[in-house]
């Protein structure tokens, strides 16, 4: 008989009992944290005097308020300051290891934990952040948690979970030229809506997914919050044992890699394992997406043109005639030649390595247009650096980008780096809600990287495929 | 090691009337105090704007008067913190004093987080919140009485019949509402998962402990 599904496999080795609430207390394996969140989960700690339990399965960085500019200390913004010093404090006291801008491991949260391979497959993950759901690429059970769960992780190092339901999400065929991880996840959401997840846990699997690199699965997996799914997975496959294998904790002590490769094979789902739901794309359909809305549900292929709200479901009429008078966009036309004030190149979605890579090869031997502010800020520390030694700060710069240092940066806008008045902001993040980037009247439109940097170029909205892209030489 | 949850199966103390339906938890707790990096000094916050002009004056508040500054049983009247799900609310609520709310409704994810902290949120009809609040207008230092399993409350030699939601009520009384505490006593079962799953490893000795 079957033992089901990742996410079974995985509740069943974390499960420590059924709690008398009939939740079931789960083993969490690595719990992430960052300043925003944590520091009143430790003062809640504090007030019963109970001690951090496992430090050692406890790491911290820091992202959402770390300024990507000066980050000389005491930071410029006192709240920031003090954030991040209740943060040194915290993690001082408890023996909790902490990437800080000094370290050169510094990054938004999702982004370090699957470079410093800590965020390994069958291992339970949890952060007091929605994205928490973008290890999942490695085939974790990770999600985001909200204070008072932090708290019962700091002092238990588990967690009070229900079991949620399961949905295959099958991406067959082969992407075109172009698409990327980030166009079949907004193709999703716009499929099966921002609510479409809640109640369940993503399987993304079929040869589209499985044929793209960790850090498009983790483009991916990252979004299933906003398409209502606390978790999203990928079952581990050689691609991901192969990343594994180049990480901190593993290049020194390969034996150990040997030692967990059963467990990790283990867990995968089986394949005669039970869904709640299978769903399937054809990946070969899907173009270039980007939103036209304020919800990331919002989106249309390059080519499509925006719906008139009365052509869409009663209940997401009135959201969508919202949307287009805050966007100023009308139904009929497409988004491409929308007009863009700023480039916004960053986040935990879309900042690593390869997703540099292939803005790189759009913006190379072009300039950012006389109305656009461009900036990048990588995902991490270890990124900027590897950027860096490829030369892509250079064709970013020589293009007129503002080169940044790594953090959350204008994902949130809760550092200076903010959209002003009402600026159009091409985007490569997840979420385009009103306000979002910082300021209200902000207009957000989501897309991947390298239409980004078309974008950028351009001074619009564009489609990717009509400019030629340079190799950047290594 | 076990760790006891209290069983909140009874509130005795003074009362403090707030009046007005649909209060929300901007309000009882304005966004801008939630900048901050604990929710220790929250207490001195609750209702600030409904308390403090824009000049810092005192404003007509309950929560500014004299007469009910030891109060802890809150009396309210309908849709008691609507609006976001921030614990801060709740929390400023129980760091000024309240351990508990009678009111005539309560939103639900309000309650929910009132009972994470082990404040029961206990309801009746608007009559008898009425006379309440006007009871402990009058008398702010007499004594009021909620007993959570029997859900009555007393106070002037007499007993009203009240409602405390079914789960609540089982969570508060049984003392399962803390799972923090919940989850704490369960240390020899957390140890054996932990020692079951093969990726982790023996805890390392505490390093830049403040003990050590
Ligand atoms: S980059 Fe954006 S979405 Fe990701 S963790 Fe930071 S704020 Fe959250």
């Amino acid at each position: 008989m079957s033992d089901g599904t990742l996410y079974d496999k995985v509740w069943d080795r974390h499960k420590v009992t059924t709690l008398p609430n009939g939740q079931d207390q789960l083993f969490v394996g690595l719990h992430l944290i960052h300043e925003v969140t944590s520091p009143q989960a430790f003062g809640m700690l504090r007030e019963r005097d109970i001690e951090v339990a496992r430090p050692d399965l406890t790491h911290a960085t820091v992202d959402h308020i770390v300024p990507t500019g000066d980050q000389s200390r005491p930071l410029d913004n006192e709240a920031a300051e003090e954030m991040m010093a209740e943060l040194e404090e915290n993690v001082r006291e408890a023996g909790i290891q902490l990437d800080d801008p000094t370290t050169g491991n510094q990054g938004i949260v999702h982004v370090i934990g699957p470079e410093q391979g800590i965020t390994q497959p069958g291992k339970t993950i949890v952060c007091g952040d929605s994205h928490t759901s973008t290890h999942g690429a490695f085939g974790a059970l990770a999600f985001g948690i909200g204070t008072s769960q932090i708290r019962d992780v700091l002092a238990t190092q588990t967690v009070a979970m229900e079991k949620k339901k399961v949905r295959k999400i099958e991406v067959t065929g082969e992407l075109g030229e172009g698409v990327t991880a980030k166009d079949i996840i907004l193709t999703i959401i716009r499929r099966l809506g921002t609510d479409g997840g809640v109640g369940y846990v993503y399987e993304y699997a079929g040869e589209a997914i499985e044929s793209l690199g960790m850090e498009g699965r983790m483009s991916i997996c990252n979004m299933s919050i906003e398409g209502g799914a606390r978790a999203g997975y990928v079952n581990p496959d050689e691609t991901t044992y192969e990343w594994l294998a180049e990480t901190d904790e593993f290049t020194d002590d390969p034996e150990r890699f040997e030692e967990l490769k059963p467990y990790w094979e283990s867990i995968k789902s089986d394949d005669d394992a039970e869904y709640d739901d299978v769903v399937t794309i054809d990946g070969s359909e899907i173009e270039p997406v980007v939103t036209w809305g304020t919800t990331p549900g919002q989106g249309i292929g390059i080519s499509e043109e925006i719906p008139a709200p009365e052509d869409l479901p009663a209940d997401k009429q009135d959201t969508a005639r919202r949307a287009q008078e805050h966007m100023r966009v009308e139904p009929g036309n497409t988004m491409e030649g929308y007009n863009i004030d700023v480039a916004f190149l960053g986040s935990c979605t879309n900042a690593r390595l390869p997703d540099l890579r292939a803005a790189a090869e759009i913006v190379k031997g072009r300039e950012v247009d006389d109305s656009v502010r461009g900036m990048v800020v990588p995902g991490s520390q270890r990124v900027k650096a590897a950027a860096e030694a490829e030369g892509l700060d250079e064709v970013f710069k020589e293009a007129g980008f503002d080169w940044r240092e790594a953090g959350c940066s204008m994902c949130l806008g809760m550092n200076d780096d903010q959209l002003e008045g009402d600026e159009a902001c091409a985007s490569s993040s997840n979420r385009n809600f009103v306000g979002r980037q910082g300021s209200k009247d902000g207009r957000t439109v989501l897309m991947s990287p390298e239409m980004v940097a078309a974008a950028a170029v351009t001074g619009e909205v564009t489609d990717v495929r009509e400019l030629p892209k340079t190799e950047v030489e290594a | 090691m076990s760790e006891e949850i209290p069983s909140v199966d009874y509130v005795e103390g003074t009362g403090i009337p707030v009046r007005g339906n649909d209060i929300d938890t901007d309000q009882i707790i304005p966004a801008r105090f939630m900048k901050v990096v604990t929710f220790d000094g929250l207490g001195e916050f609750a209702f600030f704007d409904q308390r403090f002009d824009d000049e810092d004056n005192e404003k007509d508040h309950p929560f500014n008067e004299e007469q009910y500054q030891d109060a802890n049983v809150l009396v309210v009247n309908s849709n008691f913190g609507c609006g976001s799900s921030r614990e801060h609310a709740p929390q400023a609520l129980q760091r000024w004093g309240i351990d508990a709310i009678i009111g005539e409704s309560f939103a639900e994810i309000f309650a929910g987080n009132c009972l994470a902290l082990g404040v029961p949120t206990v309801t009746a009809d608007t009559e008898t919140i009425e006379e309440l609040q006007d009871y402990v207008e009058k008398y702010p230092d007499a004594d009021i009485e909620i007993d959570v399993e029997a859900e009555t409350v007393s106070y002037d030699d007499r007993v009203v019949e009240v409602t405390v939601d079914d789960a609540q009520r089982k969570a508060l009384v049984e003392g399962i509402w803390d799972t923090t505490a919940l989850m704490k006593s369960n240390t020899n079962a957390i140890e054996e998962t932990a020692k079951s799953l093969p990726y982790v490893e023996d805890p390392e000795p505490r390093k830049g402990h403040a003990d050590d």
